[in-house]
């Protein structure tokens, strides 16, 4: 058969392209049809009983975090369970939980003439678990993903550390890792039964899904029960629903719709 | 031919680059055809040492496991990490906690002799370990606090 | 027919062998990059797109300039563009080819980017940008390889490319507007959050595209013995005058809205940009340098003796193509990110690897404008021979 190299290369692109593309179209309509032979050995997971609404939520009592040591213990709790990295500057850190004073935790609703007692107060800063999260809404990959009971959780198997979460979120609350986090950690201080995370994704703040998992509260709570509350804000009677009721309670950057789930007693 | 030398030249050039996996091969194991040895991983941790001879029952039983655990720690990372799921129930009915660490990893606490024997002989890196932490060479005492 | 690309003067060579070097230095320093990591450059916690998305945003503009050229030609009949629609659209596809390097070179794990097409997420812009972009390259493929085919076979252009150049022409507006949403959705970023992001976008883009399409069209007319046409130079130029007066306009809006509201949460980033904020003010060079050339393009254009000079046109698309680089290459994307979420300020500035990286990238680009457009040339001139 006669073919010039025009062809030729014309037959061999399409020919590549439909392979391509068929895969591709199976994944897209169905997505794990084609890995689903290997199923099936077993893999039977329990039905989860019909369970009344969860959307776990915190409070902050500021003035409790104005107690010496409240807050370092906190953050210690927090970034020691998590096998959090120090890299030493401000540029590559990574922390999941940090301090901030009013005026920048609150930018934007700054009070020229505040009282001196206020002004001086550490305010917790973490993920705030918004209700309707913009970093949710801008990943591409689904790797953060809101999960029912209102956590906004990471998926870093899948994470391609775009970085578009970390733009959109307004609160500040997510890192990336520069470096691969190992290179800043001693492994003699890991916690052996958490993951660290892989350089090249975005991390923050998990409310402890894997602590939640265990029935055990987030690390920071535990640390600081004095301070900190953690429950469910779906049901009335909870823990935190009722602290709202007693107390008068802020949240960041309520103007811009993201229904945050942290809430900074005042 | 035309340019005879021309095409001769890149005809070995594209040999040497098509056979490079085999003579680089050659070079880094010292002789030319010995085929490295079947993989044999040692399931001889102080987890499983601990355990009596019957009980010692992985997750799935070693032929599944051989073919399929990748499938299954994928199935596992979904399960666990998205669908917030961290109960596994095998074929027998037993329940396990879904986790390489603390699950898998606590019984075959040795990546060296047990996970990178098969990995290193069919030339595969999976980036598990990036994340999840490799147990210590040494025999741990009794962990303490939260076990599960 | 691409085999024409293979048979050039020495300076052609010269110039391939020059843009190869650039490249080489530059994949060092991504090897350097892929094995540290993205730390090398100066983005941070803080400001976490930098160079290489803001050169990305650039050049989707610049991508989608080829449609001042379609539209005149196959809506409207312009014919004097019939001989050098092929430039702009290889001009798209070298653009185009540079974006999705500078995505590659940005992300954290570029292993894992098709992920953003084995679960395609609806709701994220950064997924619509992927598919619009990598269309718009197959669209330009197919349509500048088949007319310049058509063409040097002296056959007419095959009917069925038509629906595609009529495609290309929504597209491009897409993928720029697309791009736009990237930014103007994000609520916590106020430089960003505005309408006018997408009209600007495109309105910068239709000044820099074609001004770098007139730049090369005149290199050609040097170096080769294509002759685009003074008439259809010069409607181009009129494009891009009228483009970014129209861009100038909306940064007028941009900054009487900020300043007039006075929210600070809206000055604030245009502070920085302009006479810097809080003692901080690395880009306040910056805007003052695009400020002066984008007016100077501008008149420059406007007067038609100006614009009827090449070596004053030259200047003026150089002008225009700077200012808009500064604007969307430098300040806005850098430019969103200061002050930060918590009003403090962070400054960025890029290191060696990266700027390395990023020339690597517009070198490439400019290999594939220049090999494309070699095809291009050597067809013309065939063209004109016989």
């Amino acid at each position: 058969m006669s073919m010039n190299r025009r062809q030729f290369i014309k037959i061999a692109g399409l020919s590549t392209l439909f392979g391509v593309a068929g895969k591709g179209a199976f994944e897209f309509l169905s997505p794990g049809v084609l890995d689903a032979a290997e199923h099936g050995h077993g893999a039977q997971v329990p039905e989860e009983p019909a369970e009344k609404a969860i959307r776990w939520g915190m409070t902050i009592d500021v003035e409790k975090c104005g107690e010496p040591g409240v807050v370092d213990k906190c953050i210690k709790a927090c970034h020691s369970t998590h096998n959090i990295p120090d890299f030493g500057n401000s540029k590559n850190q990574v922390k999941w939980l940090w301090q901030d004073d009013y005026e920048h935790t609150f930018a934007g609703n700054e009070n020229s003439y505040m009282d001196d007692h206020v002004k001086e107060l550490p305010f917790l800063c973490l993920c705030n678990h918004c209700d309707e999260p913009p970093c949710v809404r801008v990943c591409p990959t689904k790797a953060t993903f809101k999960r029912s009971d209102g956590i906004v959780a990471m998926d870093y198997h899948r994470c391609i550390g775009c970085r578009f979460c970390m733009a959109a979120c307004p609160y500040g609350s997510r890192s990336f890792n520069w470096f691969d986090p190992r290179n800043a950690l001693n492994e003699k201080e890991y916690n052996m039964e958490f993951p660290t995370r892989m350089r090249g994704v975005v991390e923050k703040c998990n409310f402890c899904v894997e602590r939640l998992a265990k029935n055990q509260l987030p690390a920071c709570v535990e640390a600081a029960p004095e301070a900190l509350a953690f429950g469910n804000l779906a049901d009335p009677d909870s823990n935190v629903r009722q602290i709202l009721r007693k107390r008068s309670s802020m949240r960041r950057k309520l103007e811009l719709g993201t229904k945050p789930s942290v809430f900074y007693l005042v | 031919m035309y340019d005879a030398w021309k095409i001769l030249v890149g005809l070995a050039i594209f040999l040497g680059l098509f056979t490079f996996a085999f003579w680089m091969n050659a070079v880094n194991a010292g002789s030319v055809g010995k085929a490295a040895p079947v993989p044999e991983p040692k399931i001889d941790t102080p987890e499983i040492n601990r355990m009596a001879k019957d009980e010692r029952k992985c997750v799935e039983d070693k032929q599944f496991m051989r073919t399929t655990h990748m499938q299954l720690i994928n199935d596992w990372r979904d399960e666990a990490l998205r669908e917030n799921n961290r109960e596994y129930i095998n074929e027998k009915g037993v329940k396990y906690v879904i986790s390489l660490q603390n699950t898998c990893m606590k019984c075959h606490s040795n990546k060296k002799e047990f996970c990178d024997k098969c990995h290193d002989y069919a030339g595969v890196s999976p980036y598990c370990w990036d994340c999840h932490i490799v147990p210590p060479e040494e025999p741990k005492e009794e962990p303490k606090g939260n076990e599960l | 027919m691409i085999e024409k690309a293979l048979k050039g003067e020495p300076r052609y060579y010269m110039w391939l062998v020059f843009l190869l070097g650039i490249i080489g230095v530059g994949m060092g320093c991504w090897f350097y990059q892929l094995h540290k990591g993205l730390g090398i450059t100066g983005m941070g916690r803080d400001i976490s797109w930098g160079v290489y998305i803001a050169q990305f945003t650039y050049l989707v503009g610049v991508a989608a300039s080829a449609v001042m050229i379609v539209i005149p030609l196959y809506l409207h009949n312009y014919k004097k563009y019939g001989k050098l629609v092929v430039f702009g659209e290889f001009l798209a596809i070298a653009a185009v080819t540079m974006c999705m390097l500078f995505i590659v070179v940005d992300v954290g794990q570029p292993q894992r980017m098709l992920n953003v097409l084995l679960h395609p997420t609806l709701n994220s812009i950064l997924f619509y940008d992927m598919i619009v972009l990598c269309g718009y390259l197959v669209i330009n493929v197919i349509v500048g390889y088949n007319c310049l085919l058509a063409d040097a076979s002296h056959r007419p252009h095959p009917g069925w490319v038509t629906p595609f150049i009529y495609l290309s022409i929504p597209w491009a507006v897409s993928i720029h507007t697309v791009t736009a949403f990237l930014y103007a959705g994000l609520p916590g970023r106020h430089l960003w959050l505005t309408a006018v992001m997408a009209p600007r976008f495109l309105a910068s883009a239709f000044a820099s595209g074609p001004a770098l399409l007139i730049i090369v069209l005149l290199i050609i007319s040097r170096v080769s013995k294509f002759d685009p046409g003074r008439e259809a130079v010069q409607t181009i130029a009129k494009t891009v005058c009228y483009a970014m007066i129209v861009n100038l306009f909306l940064v007028g809006m941009e900054i009487f809205t900020a300043f007039y509201s006075n929210i600070p949460g809206h000055m604030h980033p245009l502070q920085y940009l302009f006479v810097g904020l809080h003692g901080h003010g690395k880009i306040v060079a910056w805007m003052w340098t695009a400020a002066p050339f984008a007016f100077i393009g501008v008149i420059l254009l406007l007067i038609p003796a100006a614009r009827r000079h090449h070596g004053i046109l030259a200047f003026a698309c150089a002008s225009i193509f700077l200012a808009c680089w500064i604007d969307k290459g430098v300040a806005l994307v850098i430019g969103g990110f200061i002050p930060n979420p918590f009003d403090r300020i962070v400054e960025y500035s890029a290191t060696f690897p990266e700027i390395s990286i990023t020339l690597a990238i517009w070198a490439i680009g400019a290999l594939i404008l220049t090999v494309l457009h070699k095809v291009a040339i050597t067809v013309r001139e065939e063209q004109a021979s016989t």
